[in-house]
């Protein structure tokens, strides 16, 4: 059994985080992903410990000689990939990307939209070279319209798309999430998207262009509100916790420091159970609780009385209490406890993955689960074992480049890129039967 | 032609996850036939927000907009009949998608096992909040309890203060997001195996792999983010300033930007405080930096600081509220919007797929009325007569 995607080619051109996920998306489901990078898209060598410190993506905080092979980012998004480097910003980088380009299925890039064209790749370039090709860019706000060069992170797109502004403690002003939460959401529309397109290529074997904005992916998770601001002409307040029509609907302070549970109650049923879980029957029967709105209306005294009974239990047991009942319940996890959680380790969710300079490491799944076509959980066998890989040499996990020397695109390095193309292409001949 | 022209989609999908999924093949061209309880419907149907805000089955923002391009019949499962016109239905479906409780469709002697029987091809995906295996698999959950339970919540708001929940329905999303991309790798599978297959999709699991920069982190130095405001985790300032008219988002996450921010700002002094000296440092110092700052935010419109460091290429955006998305520029001049009528709430802008492509275009339809499709689908597909619908119409099947 192999993964969905095999004998599929990508040609990673993708930075931070969006692009890297959506070419890891495709990698974990099979597809032969090349992580192409150059001088600029390699992390500094330099870490001073107290920033290596804060980062905290290194194992042990120690950066060590090739930092851009440690960091946990790197070696997870890149994961299943072959990387290689490639100075896109010189005519011979350029044409033997265009030899990739021959022999491969997809290019993906979230560069701004006037780079590839810079660089002689635009789509028509790309399509000329092989007309089978797709080409997905994923810039912040598109590759058309008025805002198209803007400079943005996913940090700026969360306020941007509205995502912001249904986020935030009641009252008060718009909440940018945690971890710039619309980089994976474009990932996901991105893969989606390409995904069409192969289905599509593998029919007619027509390529094409895919024109994917990040701000636009993250506003399409929030539709309902917009078209509800159209049909009931309100802004929807933030709310912190709270839901509009239902209660109790929050977040309590449990046993311990900075632990919680979160609590859903929809229906009178389960607000009754919640009181028997609580010991206090007394609340079903109180008037102003007896159903949805009256509990809506009264929620903060209902709140005083459900923290005062989980800030005396750890968030694991009112849970455990609560979901018993028939209460949806769930303890509010921090990274090491989503790291010990038993569900999440009887699912597999977590795999080891072996790298050459971090070792054995844990990193999430792909959260899908085939029953016919596994995603892949390791590096796959490499075909750079059949040549030699001198400058960029680990076939498993790879991350960027491994040394100072393969950055500067010398005669030195085109020759190993250049052979390592034939490679690519010998195989394509032998998979085509003329060989 | 469209991406999936001859693709055809049964939908049972309840509220969001398996909804948004099924909307998303419908507008690459896919047929989408989504299947609703008889008289009672999708529970989308009872959630708001309504027209004028007075609940209506057919006046659902949440339902309406996750049910786009998608023909709608009723069918109750829960009767032999039902079953029956089901299995009907599936011998030609490429696709299913489903989101009930784990063990709710193999009661109704649906499950994939069953089903690839009946069909071999068929995709199958279930979308569940736990998925269809582990301890917690009967665990109620829902918004608030997926954004707890994988550690989405923990990192989101103020350290002194209660995690917050994503806004809207982000889990769910996911969920349908991941799902969509399943079923397109299992499409394309098929085209060279000729099989079909079933895909466990869990939405705690989403939403705890796209945040995964804080599970890494833990795997390789032990460190565990805590929330940290308005604020971002490597550098600052990446954060919400309130200004003469509103608020902006501002991100100068390199130091050059952040050099260049201070320059157009007319604060190069700043540069030579050795508390600011990079992203670093402006973190540990973000108060007294923000004090400093922050009057020349106040004096300025948002559109004059967004425009002003966009002009120097210093990350900026507008903070955006559902009224403003509707009058970006940005995304008026990219057809974003698509205005589609329906006969109970009128002409309205629903947001379309973010995503263009060049030769398979999308297509938007607004979406079904409760059973609207049950002749075209009952009559003309299945080829039954007027009395043995009516019959079914009875019995409360249909």
């Amino acid at each position: 059994m192999t993964g969905a995607l095999k004998g599929i080619r990508i040609l990673d051109l993708t930075r931070v985080w969006s692009g890297p996920l959506a070419g890891r998306i495709l990698a974990d489901l099979g597809a032969e992903v090349i992580q192409v990078s150059g001088r600029v898209t390699v992390p500094r060598a330099d870490y001073p410990p107290e920033v290596a410190k804060i980062l905290a993506v290194f194992p042990d905080n120690e950066p060590g000689e090739r930092p851009w092979n440690r960091t946990s980012a790197n070696n997870d998004f890149h994961r299943n990939k072959l990387g290689i480097t490639l100075e896109l910003n010189t005519p011979e980088g350029v044409e033997l990307f265009k030899r990739f380009v021959k022999i491969s299925d997809v290019v993906l890039e979230n560069y701004s939209p006037r780079v590839m064209p810079n660089f002689g790749l635009d789509y028509p370039s790309l399509s000329q070279i092989n007309p089978a090709i797709i080409l997905c860019s994923m810039p912040g706000y598109g590759s058309t319209g008025p805002y198209r060069d803007w400079v943005s992170y996913g940090t700026n797109l969360d306020p941007a798309s509205g995502l912001a502004s249904l986020m935030g403690y009641p009252g008060e002003e718009a909440h940018m999430s945690g971890n710039a939460y619309p980089d994976p959401i474009a990932a996901l529309h991105a893969a989606g998207a390409i995904l069409t397109a192969l289905f599509h290529q593998r029919r007619t074997g027509k390529g094409q262009f895919i024109d994917l904005s990040q701000a636009e992916s993250a506003t399409s998770l929030i539709g309902e509100a917009v078209l509800g601001y159209t049909l009931n002409g309100k802004i929807p307040p933030r709310l912190g916790n709270r839901h509009p029509s239902q209660a109790p609907h929050g977040c309590y302070k449990c046993e311990g420091e900075d632990k919680w549970v979160a609590i859903a109650v929809s229906t009178d049923e389960e607000w009754a159970a919640l009181c028997h879980v609580m010991e206090s029957p007394e609340l079903i029967d109180d008037q102003r609780f007896a159903d949805s709105a009256g509990r809506c209306e009264n929620q903060d005294a209902i709140d005083e009385r459900i923290e005062a009974w989980t800030s005396q239990r750890p968030h694991h047991e009112a849970m455990r209490l609560l979901q018993e009942a028939g209460v949806p319940a769930g303890a509010v996890l921090d990274a090491a406890e989503l790291f010990a959680n038993e569900h999440l380790s009887e699912r597999d969710f977590f795999w080891e993955i072996d790298h050459p300079e971090v070792g054995l490491r844990k990193y999430v799944a792909l959260p899908m689960k085939f029953s016919k076509t596994p995603v892949q959980k390791t590096a796959w066998e490499s075909i750079t074992n059949m040549f030699s890989q001198k400058s960029w040499g680990f076939p498993k996990m790879r991350s960027p480049s491994s040394n100072k020397r393969a950055l500067s695109a010398t005669s030195q390095l085109i020759r190993e890129i250049a052979s390592t193309i034939a490679a690519f292409e010998f195989k394509e001949r032998s998979r085509n039967g003329l060989y | 032609m469209q991406a999936l022209e001859g693709i055809k989609v049964l939908d049972l999908s309840q509220l969001v996850s398996g909804s948004y999924c099924a909307k998303l093949l419908g507008a690459l061209g896919a047929e989408i036939i989504k299947i609703e309880t008889p008289a009672r419907g999708d529970q989308a149907r009872n959630a708001g927000p309504f027209l004028e805000d007075t609940p209506h089955p057919e006046r659902s923002a949440l339902f309406l907009y996750l049910n786009t391009n998608k023909k709608g019949i009723t069918l109750n499962l829960e009767t032999e009949a039902g079953v029956n016109i089901f299995k009907v239905l599936l011998k030609d479906a490429d696709v299913l998608i489903e989101n009930f409780k784990p063990g709710y469709m193999p009661g109704l002697g649906l499950g994939y096992e069953t089903l690839e029987k009946i069909n071999s091809s068929l995709v199958m995906v279930s979308v569940t909040d736990f998925g269809q295996t582990g301890p917690y698999k009967d665990y109620k959950g829902g918004r608030l309890v997926a954004n707890a339970l994988s550690g989405y919540m923990y990192i989101n708001g103020n350290p002194e203060r209660e995690p917050l929940a994503g806004g809207g329905e982000q889990p769910a999303y996911q969920g349908g997001l991941h799902a969509y991309a399943g079923i397109m790798a299992a499409l394309i599978s098929r085209e060279t195996t000729g099989q079909g297959q079933y895909i466990d999709v869990s939405i705690m699991e989403c939403m705890a792999s796209i945040h995964q920069f804080t599970i890494n982190r833990y795997v390789y130095s032990g460190k565990i983010q805590n929330r940290i405001g308005n604020r971002y985790m490597y550098s600052h300032p990446t954060t919400i300033y309130p200004c003469k008219d509103g608020y902006v988002s501002i991100s100068p996450s390199m130091d050059e930007q952040a050099e260049r921010m201070l320059l157009l700002m007319e604060m190069p002094h700043l540069l030579e405080d050795p508390r600011f000296e990079t992203g670093f440092h402006r973190l540990a110092h973000a108060e007294e930096f923000d004090e400093l700052v922050k009057p020349w935010f106040l004096e300025r419109s948002k559109e004059e600081i967004v425009k002003l460091c966009q002009e120097w290429r210093v990350p900026a955006a507008y903070v955006n509220n559902v009224a403003d998305l509707l009058d970006d520029e940005q995304y008026k001049a990219r057809h974003y919007w698509v205005m589609l009528d329906h006969p109970e709430t009128g002409m309205r802008p629903y947001a379309g797929p973010p995503f263009k492509m060049s030769e398979t275009p999308t297509e938007y339809e607004r979406a079904p009325l409760l059973g609207e499709h049950n002749d075209e689908i009952y009559l003309g597909r299945l080829g039954l007569s007027r009395d043995e619908l009516e019959k079914l119409r009875e019995n409360g099947v249909v």
